[in-house]
């Protein structure tokens, strides 16, 4: 049930995204999601995208230090107090969430949450325990 | 003034007398004691009995770095450990620390060649001697202060740091002579400048400074900065500390206490001796060590030799240059020797792998800098931030603890550290001495 992120290392130097961004459109890879943990020196980007595969190992050959790491995609409705119930119920189980974020379906009135837990699958089996919806890889990019 | 005088200005072929008959006992004594040299002396089918003056002493084999770390730690004690009073250590290329060794009779050289360098320097009795070598294990601080008693001039022991109060009590005891390394001198005058003392409003009249090297220039801004005369001390605790050269008020050459050290220049390449006036590595037996004798020890110094007497103060003692560089990748931060080896290993038993790294060292405000950037490969990444950031903080506490400084760690990226080809550059040095 878990999704597929691209985890990037980058420098804090000044065009370091932006070469990130155009290595994978230069392959048509499109960009679903995006989030960007930073430190005075380093940062690492963290990107949902289509064919994640290809995407990594077009990264690897411009010598970007990047990994594949496994996160949970929640859908929610885009309403008030949806992300709050989700955390509720890790809370309630003792999860422990290294970091998330989340992006906006339009078309659909839905929202989706990325999730980086401690035990991922501990993780996945609660939530679908408690009636929330977590993606596929497929799903995610339908 | 000197210290011994008949010693210091005596005739070169008595001095050449000495240095043959302290040759002759000190080879017997290693060749008999230390398992290390009666192997080597083997290897070369040669004995005691083939040295019979000082001019045969480039028969003898070398002694390396590497042999010391290799007989780590007291493999070569030349006496039982009863006899010895005193060990040090200083930080080795790899691993073990380099041991040093002193029975009472070597404390005693030490404090008699150090009283000579604080004479020659100009200091006497009457003076006040703020010593801010660093105290423990490294051998300057206590080297100093050991000369220091012998002269009977007043040594305040410091240590290192603390600046402000180095400030203060340079200010209210009036200390007349400062012993530091060069660059710490000039970051306590800008500390002075910005806490309202007047660097040139002192007492000090003297500075020995020493344990990493420095220029003319470095000389003229000290000079000018604190108004005193800064001369130029050299040592390695291999061969006993801070006192094996002492730069004297001609500031042209550091005198060798040959009598005690003897001194040769050679090709590092080849191992050939060369003429005087030639720059090359600095080769020194120790000829009356007791504990640790060490024949024909490799410095990795670059100096040149100058045996004519001088005409500044009358000493015959041979005269060594300031040191031009190393025949080998040894830095000096902050008076501490620092190989890029031991940054190395502390790497590769982090993760089990060697990442690309590169050492940047810079002075900023006067103190050496160290950042060592590590490129982070998929070994070392994480996607968390608290991962990488626990790993920053374990490179630079096993890193500050390997070397006994303080060193910035940054993460890069792959390839973004300048490799020349075949071998990287492992380190790029900004200082301007």
């Amino acid at each position: 049930m878990n999704v597929k992120q691209l985890s990037i290392f980058l420098e804090n130097k000044v065009g370091r995204l932006l070469e990130t961004t155009e290595v994978l459109a230069s392959q048509d890879i499109n960009i679903r999601a995006m989030s960007i943990a930073d430190t005075t020196d380093f940062g690492i980007v963290r990107l949902i995208v289509e064919n994640v595969d290809k995407a990594c190992r077009l990264l690897k050959m411009h010598d970007f230090t990047v990994e594949i790491t496994e996160v949970i995609a929640v859908e929610i409705d885009d309403k008030p107090g949806q992300l709050a119930k989700i955390l509720r119920t890790l809370q309630d189980n003792n999860l422990n969430i290294e970091y998330c974020y989340a992006f906006v379906e339009r078309n659909q009135d839905k929202a989706v949450v990325i999730l980086r837990m401690e035990s991922t699958d501990k993780a996945i089996q609660t939530l679908i325990n408690n009636g929330i919806k977590v993606l596929t890889q497929g799903e995610l990019f339908r | 003034m000197m210290w011994d005088k008949p010693l210091e200005s005596m005739h070169p072929d008595k001095l050449k007398d000495i240095q043959s008959d302290r040759l002759k006992n000190i080879v017997k004594r290693v060749y008999d004691n230390v398992a290390f040299y009666t192997n080597s002396f083997n290897n070369l089918g040669i004995t005691p009995k083939d040295i019979k003056s000082i001019d045969d002493i480039h028969k003898l084999p070398f002694t390396k770095k590497s042999d010391l770390r290799d007989s780590y730690p007291f493999g070569m004690f030349a006496v039982p450990m009863e006899d010895v009073v005193e060990i040090h250590a200083s930080s080795g290329t790899t691993g073990n620390p380099t041991v040093v060794a002193y029975t009472r009779n070597d404390l005693k050289v030490w404090s008699t060649v150090m009283a000579r360098a604080i004479c020659i320097a100009g200091g006497v009795k009457g003076d006040i001697i703020q010593n801010a070598y660093g105290y423990g294990l490294f051998t300057g601080g206590l080297g100093v202060h050991y000369g220091a008693l012998e002269t009977g001039i007043t040594v305040l022991p410091m240590s290192s740091g603390n600046t402000l109060k180095q400030l203060q009590l340079m200010r209210d005891f009036k200390t007349t002579i400062i012993t530091c390394t060069p660059s710490y001198s000039l970051f306590m005058a800008e500390e002075a400048v910005e806490n309202g003392f007047h660097p040139q409003q002192t007492s000090l009249r003297i500075g020995i400074f020493g344990a990493e090297p420095w220029t003319e220039q470095m000389r003229q801004k000290i000079e000018e900065t604190w108004c005193i005369t800064a001369l130029d001390i050299y040592g390695l605790s291999e061969i006993i500390g801070p006192g094996v050269a002492q730069e004297c008020i001609g500031k042209n050459g550091l005198h060798i206490f040959s009598d005690h050290f003897y001194p040769e220049i050679i090709d590092p390449a080849t191992g050939e001796i060369m003429k005087d006036g030639s720059e090359g590595e600095l080769v020194i037996t120790t000829l009356t060590k007791e504990a640790i004798p060490l024949i024909r020890y490799r410095t990795g110094d670059i100096v040149s030799l100058n045996s004519e007497p001088c005409e500044a103060c009358a000493r015959t003692l041979p005269r060594i240059s300031k040191v031009k560089g190393r025949t080998d990748d040894m830095l000096i931060i902050r008076g501490i020797n620092v190989f890029p080896s031991q940054i190395e290993s502390v790497l590769l038993n982090i993760k089990g792998a060697q990442p690309h790294y590169q050492l940047v060292i810079d002075r900023k405000q006067s103190l050496d800098t160290i950042e060592v950037q590590v490129e982070v490969d998929e070994n070392f990444f994480s996607d968390e931030i608290k991962k990488l950031e626990l790993l920053k903080q374990k490179i630079k506490k096993d890193i500050d603890s390997v070397l006994s400084i303080s060193v910035d760690v940054s993460l890069v990226e792959p390839k973004t550290l300048s490799r020349s080809i075949g071998k990287a550059k492992r380190v790029i040095d900004k200082r301007i001495l």
